[in-house]
């Protein structure tokens, strides 16, 4: 079986790219400026990076009955997600085995069968060729000739409803790969009062013209807030001619991002193996969520002792994270019901979706506030995300110059404190520990021969 | 033919968008601002054919309060997606009166809009729906739908107003 890609070509054109010119790119409390802006080093990263991790894809409500199913990308190579008609979820890749055109362009929906527009090859939901025209052109069946039809994805897994795929044969399973991450994907779930979360509210798709890992590193750092969003801190708080209800969310957190330093330094950042980590005991919902003094919350609050009883609510509602970022490609609020899937072009091009989640059971209030909070958040237009996008593209093109070499990761360098589960926590919540652990697990990957 | 009232109308509603135009390719945020009453919305669906803001999501769905931390946020010296301020042509075209039997006036129309940033230029097409309402001071808007015909698209980061 040959590799899932293969880079030989890239290796040949730019044969300095080697494990030991890779190691000198990575120090302890910083890291050269080609990791950002190296194209060879890009096309390595989706071998050795993307190629190998487990990548999330979305959400097992996204293809809830048999036959429904949504396209996206793993990494770069575009795939069909589908539930099969055995109740299995498939990972096809989108590329006819025949003469290679895209067969499915839809971005959603459900069916029967996939067929190519360009010679009528048809195939399953589990990506089978199933039908294809003047049978007797070809001296042995086709599907024998082209490997039983659409390529699959090699492994394919859930945590929680969560769906994940590695290009990889072999590899750590999903619970190893997540590791002490998988409790905030349990946060996520336990939230809802039946004890399931479900895809809704349309998808946000926005790109910035910069590497995939400046916004995996800008989601945990909490010193960036003060400066990139200073404009719109400094908006809310002029205070308006009019308020609402729909507001509140997306106000409050355009001034908590305005917090006190006292309270990014208190906040709790802590870091696993493979490069994964998360922010917490940041928001609480009283700081944040407009529907606290609702009578939807409190509904939602007694919805959630039907099934977890009083303790165990106070337990959930008690669980204060805010971004956990799965490396290489995903970054999610489990407490805002918010979820990123990286998506790297280029070396200097990265597409962002954002997904909205329903908590099943809550009152509908709870989910319009989510929507409120992500439109001003993570929309397209939003006062929050553009300044961000803005300051991805000044890196990358600062990062183009060549007069200075190295970028200096170095705050909270030294601090850091071992934890629970094999966990590090950052000396305080501004440490850039989250950056310097993507980059280990970077090095360990992009050093590795298989 | 239009009646002569119509023609009226019709005058006074495409000029009502003109200004609104010129305001936006003028950077006159706050008297832009003005044409709205207190109880607007400014919506920017992120799906087509979107039948509701509060049930999914939106590329702008903003009520009056947000849309003055909008107008603000460019008047910050450090709102660094808005510095420079995009340059914008604002092409009100096709203006129609759909409906004029309740409070408020419906009015759809298309919107051709050259952007120009750091660089780069953007070029939007759009279907927009105004609410319009007559108030003491004249025209304003109560409400405003502009349908981005790339709207589903992956996007780079807007930070124009339509």
């Amino acid at each position: 079986m040959p590799r899932w890609s293969s880079v030989t070509q890239t290796e040949l054109q730019y044969a300095f790219v080697n494990v030991q010119s890779i190691k000198g790119l990575v120090q302890a409390d910083r890291v050269h400026r080609a990791v950002y802006s190296d194209p060879a080093l890009f096309e390595l990263e989706l071998d050795r990076i993307f190629g190998r991790a487990w990548l999330i894809l979305g959400h097992e409500s996204q293809v809830h009955r048999p036959g429904d199913f949504f396209t996206t990308r793993l990494g770069r190579e575009p795939v069909i997600v589908a539930r099969h008609t055995d109740g299995s979820v498939r990972i096809l890749v989108n590329r006819c085995a025949h003469r290679g055109a895209r067969v499915c362009e839809a971005a959603a929906g459900s069916t029967a069968e996939f067929v190519c527009a360009y010679h009528g090859w048809t195939y399953g939901t589990d990506g089978g060729l199933v039908g294809l025209p003047l049978r007797g052109g070809y001296t042995r069946p086709a599907a024998e000739s082209v490997g039983g039809g659409l390529t699959r994805v090699p492994r394919v897994d859930a945590y929680r409803g969560f769906l994940f795929a590695s290009l990889a044969e072999h590899g750590p399973t999903l619970a190893e790969f997540l590791g002490p991450l998988r409790a905030s994907f349990d946060d996520f779930v336990e939230r809802a009062p039946e004890g399931e979360v479900e895809v809704a509210g349309g998808v946000f798709k926005h790109v910035y013209q910069g590497n995939w890992k400046l916004v995996l590193e800008n989601h945990n750092d909490t010193v960036h807030p003060a400066f990139v969003h200073a404009s719109s801190i400094w908006a809310a708080r002029q205070g308006t001619t009019a308020d609402g209800a729909y507001s509140e969310i997306g106000v409050r957190q355009m001034l908590q991002n305005g917090a006190p330093w006292e309270v990014w330094e208190n906040t709790g950042l802590w870091v696993s193996g493979h490069g994964h980590s998360w922010m917490a005991d940041y928001h609480d919902d009283s700081r944040l969520v407009a529907a606290l003094e609702h009578p939807a919350f409190a509904d939602y609050r007694a919805a959630l002792e039907r099934r977890l009883g009083r303790e165990g609510t106070v337990r959930v509602l008690g669980e204060l994270r805010w971004n956990s970022i799965v490396c290489p490609n995903c970054s999610f609020m489990s407490q805002f019901r918010q979820l990123r899937i990286v998506h790297p072009i280029a070396v200097d091009r990265t597409v962002v979706r954002a997904y909205s989640f329903r908590l099943k059971g809550a009152p509908e209030r709870m989910f319009r506030d989510t929507l409120a909070f992500s439109n001003v958040v993570n929309g397209t237009a939003s006062p929050v995300l553009t300044d961000d996008l803005e300051v991805y593209e000044r890196t990358q093109q600062g990062l183009a110059a060549r007069g200075s070499a190295w970028v200096f990761l170095g705050r909270g360098h030294g601090g850091d404190q071992p934890d629970r589960d094999g966990t590090v926590r950052g000396g305080t919540g501004t440490s850039e520990i989250h950056i310097r652990n993507q980059f280990a697990a970077w090095l360990e990957y992009m050093t590795a021969e298989s | 033919m239009r009646a002569a009232a119509d023609v009226e109308l019709y005058s006074e509603i495409e000029q009502f968008l003109y200004k609104e135009a010129w305001l936006l390719d003028h950077g006159r945020l706050d008297e832009w601002l003005a044409l709205y009453t207190d109880d607007a919305t400014y919506w920017i669906p992120l799906e087509a054919n979107q039948a509701d803001p509060l049930t999914t999501s939106s590329i702008v769905y903003d009520d009056r309060r947000l849309l003055e931390v909008r107008v603000r946020q460019f008047q910050h010296p450090r709102a660094h997606a808005r510095i420079p301020a995009p340059r914008t042509v604002h092409q009100v075209g096709n203006v129609r009166v759909i409906e004029t039997g309740g409070r408020d006036v419906r009015v759809g129309s298309t919107l051709v809009l050259v952007e120009y940033r750091r660089e780069r230029q953007r070029l939007w097409g759009a279907i927009v729906e105004h609410r319009l309402r007559r108030t003491a001071e004249g025209l304003r808007i109560a409400a405003k739908r502009v349908d981005l015909v790339n709207s589903e698209a992956e996007l780079d980061g807007i930070v124009c107003i339509f």
